[in-house]
């Protein structure tokens, strides 16, 4: 069996402040296929960029705390790996690209020395100062920028530009895992559509494995093989794209992320939003941790944990399963 | 969405309180910032309740040939001076006129620099005129520009008061008019605009509690540094005159014994710097307390 | 159904070192009373700037805005203060646009106290507690800070403080935009909500297409400071005219995999400068059915079939 990229098991991690102790990521278990695009979906606050942060060791040092779980690159535990090791990983082999692509440039610096740098940090081939060139100008190429522009400044580029200006620099050194917070988010529509077909393009070309993260389920329905969904630091969901959308079944969070989204083809009649909110990382209910915000809520969804059942490669984390034994869902 | 969640997690975390409360909680956590407070509160208190200390005539004016350059005892805890005046009593009495001549120059600055700072940020036309004069102020030593002030009205605790607070004016304006600035485009300036709120209305409900934080800082800063100022310009006799104690005063005044009676400048000394000290980490501590996401 | 809002000819220009930005370029439309216009557009197209504008936060350079019968453009400071009782904006930013300082029964309660509304303060409470009541906002709330709240009730303190005078027209300037796809829909159907039963008019101001249409009567999509095409709802999305209004269309992803594997049909370029910009279309640079006649004059708005208006040369020619 092909070894998997990258598998996370178990993961916790909890945010610790003086006054609070917030867990904001409880427990989640992930894989990702060479070459797969894995959608992340969640709102706001329900952990997402602190899983990608955790992957690659770069939470604030401060207050965020990995409490337990694996990540494992290729079978190596990266929770483990001391300092230098991780810095080899982060770059080289994962790459992470930013929701606003004005904070991950460096005002002052071209951004063909911002290419070239992360080429230079990772110069295992030993490559010289023309090699990095060359690169650096092929890889602006790639993304849609001409590489006469490799000597101009952030400043003078518009967010869709600089957002392809990070993605150059994350794919340098041709990572197998590119980890793309919300990366269209803060961009126009039209860019937005710009910047998915290069991402895919890129993926095709260079077989590099995707983490998107997002809260658009139409992105995702456009880029992505499978598909997490992620509620208060857990997964509740997982599956392929096809499972996602065009599965029976689901779990009611993932029903009322679908009847939320203003759909295109209705028109002036009042959408399904979930009742309430998210809740505070710092006091999470028991049991189920959607159980306040569901209609179909039974008394076992109030405590203990809730099992996992499967069938095939859709997974949902819901008591309401129990009942579709028939269809082929088994506790996993 | 990451500003967002940062955003949202800063807030859940920092436990909700209204503004004060939340101030003061910060504040309570930083050492150094509450030994500040703890002190200059002494030295406020020593100034209030001097006459309840001492007494004024007899251990601060009178002089006592007999008892002159005493070292510290008992009967005179600092020692006492060429005179034979009570150190300690005169430090304290010295508390009440430092520290009336700093925080009256404050208060006068602060007001005059909010204005003229407001003002500035607010209508742009003023803007150019109001920064060039202050500019043209602060081109000059503070020290130099306030002994001229002095040196032109003559001494006495009036004149430097004036002096000092001219002096100390442009800094506030520049202050205020920085902070006012950083909120005069908010979304929350033009709500209220878009209600219909009249321009006074919004500088004096919206922009100005808004901006207390920096000013707060400055202010603290500045009763620090004025201390000192009024201190040097009575050093060289421009400012109180004797017998007014005044710790700069006396600091000129024991220059000449210093070598054989320690006391007469130590004290005084030690009383300027801790005054000004203390003050000085009270202004880092709410800096910080006011404004947490910078330290961070 | 009367226009409660006419504008007409409206232009906003700003002054930068290297020219004029054409912010908003020679805009007309009307809106009826009760009823919402859409207006979509990406960044720089000056949708925000008209908003602003036909409230008078930002004054226009020419034109006309005629609300109820009047010029609003005309009116003097103490006239104006008193229309902005029927002129309110909801903001985008549920953050910024709160003062920090306030808690909610204040902001909610400001607007009736410049304008003296209602003769005392217990009376102006008891009318804000009602406000909260209607957008949704627990009455436990009243003493709390804004920073204390997650941004959908943030916002809805800003739609509670909107209708505190009791307007006709709002304009609603991205008000979802900053919300969480499920805090998005609450707001959504509490703005529908509160239209039926007040009778309000309202310009939503959206760069989501999506979004637009479960709210709007009417549609103007906006490129580069000019209106491009203005059609019912129905219209914009059926039977879309202007290249830019296709490729927006087109660009936005759907939630279901009907075009999954499609060839995307991405418009190629950047927006072009909106600073003294050339006559002629101005979307002309990145479109695929660019022709010489699109460039030198400027593109009128016609009337292509009845209600639907689109500046667009390919349509040019079917005029009887």
């Amino acid at each position: 069996m092909e070894e998997k990229l990258l598998e996370i098991k178990n993961l916790e991690v909890h945010y610790i402040t003086e006054t609070a102790d917030m867990k904001v990521v409880n427990g989640i278990n992930l894989s990702l296929e060479h070459g797969e695009t894995l959608g992340l979906v969640g709102e706001t606050g329900a952990g997402k960029t602190t899983t990608a942060l955790s992957i690659l060791n770069l939470l604030p040092s401060r207050v965020g705390k990995i409490k337990g779980g694996q990540v494992l690159l290729e079978g190596k535990d990266l929770l483990k790996e001391d300092k230098e090791e991780i810095r080899q990983v982060r770059g080289e082999r994962i790459s992470m690209i930013f929701q606003d692509p004005m904070s991950s440039l460096n005002p002052v610096m071209r951004v063909g020395d911002q290419i070239a740098e992360n080429l230079e940090l990772h110069n295992r081939e030993k490559r010289s100062k023309e090699d990095i060139e060359n690169r650096v100008c092929e890889m602006l190429e790639l993304v849609g920028i001409p590489s006469s522009r490799r000597n101009e400044y952030p400043h003078q580029f518009s967010g869709g530009m600089k957002q392809r200006v990070g993605i150059a620099m994350a794919l340098a050194c041709s990572p197998q895992l590119l980890i793309a917070d919300e990366p269209t988010t803060a961009l126009d529509v039209t860019i937005q559509s710009q910047v998915l077909t290069l991402m895919e393009d890129l993926k095709k070309k260079m077989g590099t494995s995707i983490l998107l993260i997002t809260h658009d389920l139409g992105v995702v329905a456009e880029i992505c093989d499978s598909v997490a969904i992620m509620y208060a630091g857990e997964l509740v969901e997982r599956g392929s794209i096809y499972d996602i959308f065009e599965g029976k079944h689901h779990h009611p969070y993932t029903k009322g992320l679908f009847g939320s989204i203003p759909d295109l083809t209705a028109k002036r009649s009042r959408l399904t939003p979930i009742d309430g909110l998210m809740p505070d990382p710092a006091d999470l209910p028991a049991g189920c941790k959607f159980h306040p915000r569901c209609k179909s809520c039974m008394e076992k969804c109030k405590i203990g944990a809730v099992p996992v059942y499967k069938n095939g490669s859709h997974k949902i984390q819901c008591h309401l399963m129990e009942k579709e034994e028939k269809d082929g869902w088994k506790i996993c | 969405m990451n500003k967002r969640k940062n955003k949202q997690l800063e807030n859940l975390a920092s436990r909700p309180q209204s503004g004060f409360r939340e101030v003061w909680h910060r504040l309570k956590k930083n050492k150094p910032a509450m030994a500040g407070l703890i002190i200059i509160m002494i030295f406020i208190l020593a100034a209030v309740f001097a006459n309840q200390i001492s007494d004024y005539e007899k251990d601060v004016i009178e002089q006592h040939i007999s008892r002159r350059l005493l070292p510290p005892s008992t009967k005179h805890l600092f020692g006492t001076d060429g005179f034979g005046r009570d150190i300690f009593a005169r430090v304290i009495f010295g508390a009440r006129t430092s520290l009336f001549i700093a925080f009256s120059t404050t208060i006068v600055s602060c007001i005059a620099g909010g204005i003229l700072g407001s003002l500035s940020a607010y209508y742009r036309k003023l803007d150019n005129i109001i920064m060039r004069i202050i500019d043209t102020i602060m081109c000059l030593p503070p020290m130099l520009f306030s002994l001229s002030i002095v040196a032109a009205l003559g001494p006495g605790v009036r004149n430097l008061v004036i002096a000092v607070s001219v002096t100390m004016t442009p800094y506030f304006t520049r202050v205020v008019r920085a902070s006012v600035l950083t909120i005069v485009d908010s979304d929350f300036v033009e709500a209220a605009r878009s209600q219909g709120a009249g321009d006074f209305r919004i500088i004096a409900k919206h922009i100005i509690p808004n901006s207390l934080g920096p000013i707060i800082v400055q202010a603290t800063m500045s009763v620090s540094f004025m201390i000192m100022l009024a201190a040097s310009l009575s050093f060289i006799g421009l400012g109180v005159q004797p017998p007014t104690p005044e710790w700069g005063a006396m600091l000129s005044e024991g220059r000449e014994f210093m070598r054989y009676s320690w006391n007469v400048v130590a004290f005084p000394g030690l009383a300027i710097v801790l005054s000004s000290l203390s003050l000085n980490l009270l202004g880092d501590g709410l800096r910080d307390a006011l404004d947490p996401k910078l330290k961070d | 159904m009367e226009n409660l809002l006419e504008v007409r000819d409206l232009c906003k220009y700003f002054k930068t070192p290297r020219g004029k930005l054409h912010a908003v370029d020679h805009v007309d439309f009307a809106i009826k009373k009760g009823e919402t216009l859409g207006v979509v557009g990406e960044s720089g197209c000056g949708k925000s700037t008209l908003g602003r504008t036909l409230i008078r936060l930002t004054d226009a350079d020419s034109g006309e805005i005629v609300f109820d019968g009047k010029d609003i453009m005309k009116l003097s400071g103490r006239e104006m203060k008193k229309m902005r009782t029927q002129l309110q904006i909801i903001f985008q930013d549920p953050y910024a646009s709160l003062d920090p300082r306030m808690n909610v029964l204040d902001l909610i309660c400001e607007p009736m106290i410049i304008h003296k509304m209602l003769k005392n303060d217990t009376r102006r409470r008891e009318h804000a507690l009602e406000l909260m009541d209607k957008v949704g906002l627990a009455r436990r709330l009243a003493s709390a800070y804004p920073h204390e709240l997650d941004g959908g009730r943030r916002q809805r303190i800003g739609v509670a403080r909107a209708l505190a005078l009791n307007p006709q027209f709002i304009v609603c300037d991205e008000p979802v935009s900053a919300l969480d796809v499920s805090i998005q829909a609450q707001i959504l159907n509490l703005l529908m909500d509160l239209q039926d039963d007040m009778g309000l008019t309202y310009l939503f101001i959206t760069h989501d297409l999506s979004v637009v249409r479960h709210i709007s009567d009417n549609i103007m999509v906006m490129y580069l400071g000019q209106c491009v095409e203005l059609a019912p709802s129905d219209e914009i999305f059926d039977n879309p005219l202007h290249p830019y209004t296709k490729a927006l269309l087109s660009a936005i992803p759907k939630a279901d995999l009907s075009r999954r594997g499609d060839d995307r049909k991405i418009i190629r370029g950047e927006v072009s400068d909106p600073i003294e910009p050339k006559p002629g279309c101005r979307f002309s640079g990145r479109c695929a059915k660019c022709a010489s006649q699109c460039l030198g004059k400027d593109i009128p708005l016609k009337e292509e079939t009845p209600g639907h208006f689109v500046a667009c040369t390919l349509y040019e020619q079917e005029e009887i």
